[in-house]
């Protein structure tokens, strides 16, 4: 187990690497940078800026020196926990993205837990009365959370919620906990806020955790140890939950991968039809203002929260399976 | 008994056939002597919702080819004095009597304490529905002029079924034209996948040895990408001069470069379970060039899974495109697809006071679920020869 361990750790590491440059090559990809833009900006206001400010703000904010260097200063930077400095904010990334990237990794988080509530019961439901119209009519539920796009979702959602409650349920707490630090009254206020991005994330992963499940769970069902159970006389219920539903887990663990970058993609574009104060906003701004080091550093901070969550769902399959962490560095 | 005498025995002289047994009814018979395609599409047929669905999309595709003539109006003509107008239904009976189809027109009252657009139906103005009638004159895909339509507005009236947005534009015809961006978006997008992950997957299934592993890197490494923001940074980096149509094309590459990863990675586990069969082996040995071993003798071998699994990576593409679009980062108006008319419903306002201009969700939650059927039936028609 260690030797596993130890071995995945090492493989995260150049992982994220390559992820740093890509991150970094895609964040320069637009022409010019954030000055010319600002630039442009001010003289199409008719200021007047001199040569001197333009290369002392060059000079200032890194921007002169060639882009292996910015990448490197970056990436040091990062590992000694500083983001870089925002250009728009005027402030170092830290301060600017305050607690937008907890709120992220909250809101991520709770819907994994809710995208497995749900999917869990209705997944064995539906492999235990296969072709029934509970079956069905849950697999078409879940097809149409999957077809559903997400942002309108929340649209309506929030609709009917400020219709049914009267209050606004846009952000993610109520206004006056907004900068004050954190407090249980203030995680109260949070929890009630999340259930709607939570309920609209989740949708669009459930229908795939669901077939899967079922899938799994009726191979499961067909093989003859649990034949032979029932012809023992195992009561029902222990001759689902004790063999083929552990043995169904394994890939809803596996899963945690494949469904953490579509909960985050998913969480941007909610976020954003909901104003909520997590990364997404402010990532697409940031990157139509080609603030480089802010959407950097939530692109960073994304696909770390993904490679993560792959880290840790590898780990718990791990210890659920012996064969894989046998097989040494297979994965898959 | 006599030593030596001859056991009596009885031969029947009654015909036989000694390969009676090996015979084939005429339906075993079809059924050996099918092709491997024939066989998955009577397996395929099987599948009812999957055929259905596929008949659906088929639908679809040849409705984008004759948009001008389905919509009843063009796709970018205004109605200033319909601005914000709600459907216009279609009425069968007046006065008790069963009539051809009409609707009523309509009564604009500004309601000057919500300054909302009220519009009620006055029934006193009966505005026929024509069809297959002479309308708004438009060039068919561009080249060809006419003025022919499936359904028109009377002379003198209106026909907004789906109601018009905020300038007056008929949302229902601004439907049928984004059909034509937005289903091609999947199409283009699996495109480019479908070929950089035949060429990638196949060389690393292929090859294996460091190919293999630098392609495996890759794919790993772009899976653990969240999609959508990597896709935003992506279409943030499209220059802003672009012509609205090399934007088209810039973002269906964005789309398929980074959807590719799954489709290679099949390509790849079934390259690496077909290379050691028998008949690549002899392919090799009489000389074949690796190009020709993999076209002629393992894609084949395949194919059907792949075109199963492109299949339910388009509902994939068409959302991304949506998504993007809706958030100002994909196609720009006057390019027109689902996304973009979506972006008229961004905000509450639009939900509570207009929801009509919600319904290109529809063909969205549609055409994805048809995907996903037709992908289903697919995968299973793929494999004919398992039970």
């Amino acid at each position: 187990m260690l030797r596993y361990l130890v071995h995945r750790i090492l493989v995260m590491i150049p992982t994220l690497f390559v992820i740093s440059a890509l991150v970094f090559i895609i964040i320069q990809l637009p022409e010019g940078d954030y000055l010319t833009s600002r630039i442009t900006e001010l003289q199409a206001q008719g200021e007047k800026i001199s040569h001197e400010k333009i290369a002392f703000l060059r000079q200032q904010y890194g921007l002169d020196k060639p882009p292996l260097q910015q990448y490197a200063h970056w990436v040091i930077g990062m590992l000694h926990g500083d983001l870089g400095y925002s250009f728009e904010y005027n402030l170092p990334v830290n301060e600017v993205v305050g607690d937008r990237l907890f709120l992220s990794f909250v809101l991520s988080f709770s819907t994994i837990v809710f995208t497995w509530a749900v999917s869990f019961p209705i997944g064995i439901y539906s492999a235990t009365h296969q072709y029934s119209w509970g079956d069905h009519g849950l697999t078409f539920i879940g097809f149409l959370g999957l077809a559903t796009p997400n942002f309108l979702l929340a649209l309506v959602l929030l609709y009917f919620a400020n219709v049914a409650f009267g209050t606004s349920i846009g952000g993610l707490m109520d206004p006056q906990y907004l900068d004050q630090p954190m407090s249980w009254a203030k995680f109260g206020s949070v929890l009630a806020h999340l259930w709607i991005p939570v309920i609209v994330i989740g949708t669009s992963g459930t229908a795939g955790m669901i077939r899967r499940l079922r899938a799994n769970l009726l191979d499961e069902l067909e093989k003859q140890y649990v034949v032979t159970a029932h012809a023992k006389g195992l009561p029902p219920g222990r001759a689902l939950l004790k063999y083929p539903l552990r043995m169904a887990l394994n890939p809803f663990i596996a899963d945690i991968g494949s469904l953490l970058p579509q909960v985050i993609s998913g969480a941007a574009i909610v976020s954003i039809v909901l104003s909520l104060p997590t990364t997404g906003p402010m990532l697409v701004h940031a990157l139509q203002s080609q603030d480089t080091f802010l959407a950097g550093s939530f692109l960073m901070f994304l696909a770390f929260l993904t490679v993560v969550g792959m880290f840790v769902s590898d780990i718990a399959l791990a210890m659920l399976d012996p064969r894989i962490r046998l097989a040494g560095g297979i994965r898959r | 008994m006599e030593q030596g005498a001859r056991l009596p025995h009885y031969v029947s002289d009654a015909p036989f056939d000694p390969y009676s047994i090996e015979t084939l009814t005429p339906e075993q018979e079809r059924f050996f002597l099918a092709s491997q395609w024939r066989m998955m599409w009577w397996r395929f047929k099987r599948h009812r919702l999957a055929v259905g669905a596929g008949l659906l999309l088929l639908g679809f595709y040849l409705a984008i080819v004759v948009s001008e003539f389905l919509a009843p109006y063009n796709l970018h003509s205004r109605h200033n004095r319909y601005i914000y107008a709600p459907p216009q239904q279609i009425h069968l009976y007046r006065n008790g009597k069963l009539q051809r189809p009409f609707v009523y027109g309509y009564r604009l009252h500004l309601n000057l304490d919500t300054m909302k657009r009220e519009y009620t139906e006055n029934t006193r103005k009966i505005f026929p529905v024509r069809f297959l009638c002479a309308g708004e004159g438009y060039r068919l895909w561009g080249l060809f002029k006419g003025n022919l339509h499936l359904v028109c507005p009377s002379r003198r009236g209106t026909l907004f079924l789906l109601g018009t947005d905020r300038l007056g534009r008929d949302v229902l015809s601004r439907i049928i034209y984004g059909a034509r961006i937005s289903l091609t978006v999947g199409l283009v997008g699996i495109g480019v996948s479908f070929l950089v992950g035949l060429i990638l997957g196949g060389l690393a299934g292929y090859y294996s040895g460091w190919v293999d592993s630098l392609v495996q890197r890759l794919i790993e490494i772009l899976r653990s990408f969240p999609e959508l923001p990597l896709w935003m940074a992506l279409s943030a980096a499209l220059p802003v001069d672009w012509s609205p149509i090399g934007v088209f094309f810039g973002i269906t590459l964005i789309l398929g470069l980074l959807d590719w990863t799954g489709l290679a990675r099949a390509v790849r586990s079934k390259l690496l379970a077909l290379r050691e069969e028998d008949f690549t082996t002899a392919a090799i040995l009489m000389g074949a060039r690796p190009s020709r071993v993999i076209a002629r003798h393992l894609i084949p071998n395949f194919m059907s899974h792949i075109i199963a699994s492109a299949t339910l990576s388009i509902p994939s593409m068409i959302l991304g495109e949506t998504a993007l679009s809706f958030l100002g980062l994909g196609l720009r108006p006057p390019i027109t697809s689902w996304g973009v008319l979506l972006t008229e419903a961004q905000n509450m306002n639009a939900v509570a006071l207009y929801p009509w201009l919600m319904l290109p969700v529809v063909p969205v939650i549609i055409v994805v679920l048809a995907f996903n059927f037709l992908g289903d039936g697919l995968r299973d028609a793929a494999d004919p020869y398992k039970a």
